[in-house]
C-alpha cells in the first residue's frame, strides 16, 4: 500500500487500513482473510510463489499414506513461510472416520484446528450433514476447534455452532466447480443467523466471486483450485488477495441500493439550455 | 508376524514396534501419523508399542489439500 498519503485528513483512514482489519477465528487473529487450499500444484517452488503472492497466513493440508507422498519439501516450504496449518478431513465419509482422521492430523501436525470434511455423494462431493454434524459433535468434545465445511444452509450453520464449531464454512457450490456462488441469499441469511466467523468454502472461480463472497458479509475466503488450477496460479493468488480486500472494503463501506431505473449523479440544477 | 500396513501384507519381526515400523516406512517425511486398528498411536508410545498378528497398521504424512 501507498506510503504517503493523499491527504492529512485521509491519513489516519489509510493507516487504519493498513494497519488493517484484524480477523479472529478460534482465538487467534489473522490480518489476511484469505484462507488457502493448497492441493492441486505442480511443485513445491510454486506453492511457495503462490502462498506468498495469496498474503495468506493460513493454509488447508492433509494426510494420505506414506507411499503416496513424494517427501516432506511441502512442510519445509510452509514453515518457511510462517503460515498457520489447517489440516482436513478430505475424503472422509462417516464421522467415525472423520474423527479418526482428526486425530491423526492432531497427532502429526500439533495443532487442534481442524477443517472437518465429511462427504455424502461422490459426484458433487457435497457434505453430508447428519455424518457432519455428528463429527462436530465428537470432536468439539475431544477439544478440537472445528471449521466446518457445509452446504449453504442456514439452519444447519446455526446447529453447527452450536455444537461449538469455531467457524462455520459454507460451499458457494461444490468443491472445484468453479462455479461461484449458487445462492447469494442463503449465504447472507447464514451470516445473519450464527455469530462464530463464516468462511466461504468451495466453488470459487474466479476474483469476482471471492469479492462477493466478502460483500455478502464472509469473514473470510477459502479456495483452492481457482488458484492452483488457473492457468498461471501466482498471478490469480494476487488477484484473490486484492478481491478479498476489495470486498471487504465494499461490505464496510456499504453498497448503493439498487434501483429499477437511472438516477442521475450529475445535478440537473443550472443545467444550461442550449 | 503378519500384519497389514497401509493396506498391503508385510512380515515383521516378531518382536517389532510402532517406532520400528516407522523407521522402515517413512525415511524423509518428519510429522508422521500413525493409527493401529484404527487408533491413534501417539508419537510418544510409538517405541513402546509392540505389534501383533494381523494388526493393520496406517502410516500417514503430510501432503497438499484443499
Amino acid at each position: 500500500m501507498t506510503t504517503t498519503p493523499l491527504t492529512d485528513e485521509l491519513a489516519p483512514a489509510l493507516a487504519a487500513e493498513e494497519a488493517g482489519d484484524p480477523f479472529t477465528i478460534a482465538g487467534e487473529t489473522f490480518t489476511s482473510r484469505l484462507v488457502l487450499g493448497t492441493g492441486g500444484l505442480p511443485s513445491m517452488d510454486s506453492l511457495e510463489r503462490v502462498v506468498r503472492a495469496s498474503g495468506t497466513q493460513l493454509v488447508t493440508v492433509a494426510l494420505r499414506r506414506v507411499e503416496a507422498v513424494a517427501g516432506n519439501s511441502m512442510m519445509q516450504v510452509l514453515d518457511r513461510v510462517g503460515v498457520r496449518l489447517l489440516p482436513n478431513t478430505a475424503g472422509c465419509r462417516t464421522a467415525r472416520e472423520a474423527v479418526r482422521t482428526a486425530e491423526l492430523a492432531r497427532e502429526a501436525f500439533g495443532t487442534d484446528w481442524v477443517k472437518l470434511e465429511v462427504i455424502g455423494d461422490e459426484q458433487t462431493l457435497l457434505p453430508d450433514a447428519v455424518e457432519l454434524l455428528d463429527a462436530a459433535e465428537q470432536l468439539v468434545l475431544k477439544g478440537f476447534k472445528v471449521f466446518a465445511y457445509t452446504t449453504d444452509d442456514p439452519v444447519l450453520g446455526r446447529r453447527l455452532e452450536d455444537a461449538g464449531c469455531a467457524a462455520v464454512m459454507p460451499l458457494g457450490s461444490p468443491i472445484g466447480s468453479g462455479l461461484g456462488i449458487r445462492n447469494p441469499h442463503s449465504i447472507s441469511l447464514l451470516r445473519e443467523m450464527v455469530t462464530v466467523p463464516v468462511v466461504l468454502d468451495a466453488g470459487i472461480g474466479t476474483a469476482s466471486d471471492a469479492a462477493l463472497a466478502m460483500e455478502l458479509g464472509c469473514d473470510a475466503v477459502l479456495l483452492a483450485s481457482a488458484v492452483t488450477r488457473a492457468r498461471d496460479p501466482e498471478r490469480m493468488a494476487l488477484a484473490m488477495r486484492q478481491a478479498v480486500e476489495g470486498g471487504r472494503l465494499a461490505r464496510g463501506a456499504g453498497r448503493i441500493p439498487r434501483r429499477f431505473h437511472a438516477q442521475e449523479s450529475t445535478a440537473t440544477a443550472g443545467r444550461p439550455e442550449l | 508376524m503378519n500384519v497389514t500396513v497401509n493396506g498391503s501384507p508385510v512380515d515383521l519381526a516378531e518382536d517389532a514396534t510402532v517406532a520400528d515400523l516407522v523407521a522402515q516406512r517413512s525415511s524423509g517425511h518428519d510429522r508422521v501419523a500413525v493409527a493401529c486398528n484404527g487408533d491413534v498411536v501417539p508419537r510418544s508410545t510409538w517405541a513402546a508399542t509392540r505389534l501383533s498378528p494381523g494388526d493393520a497398521v496406517e502410516v500417514l504424512a503430510p501432503t497438499a489439500g484443499g
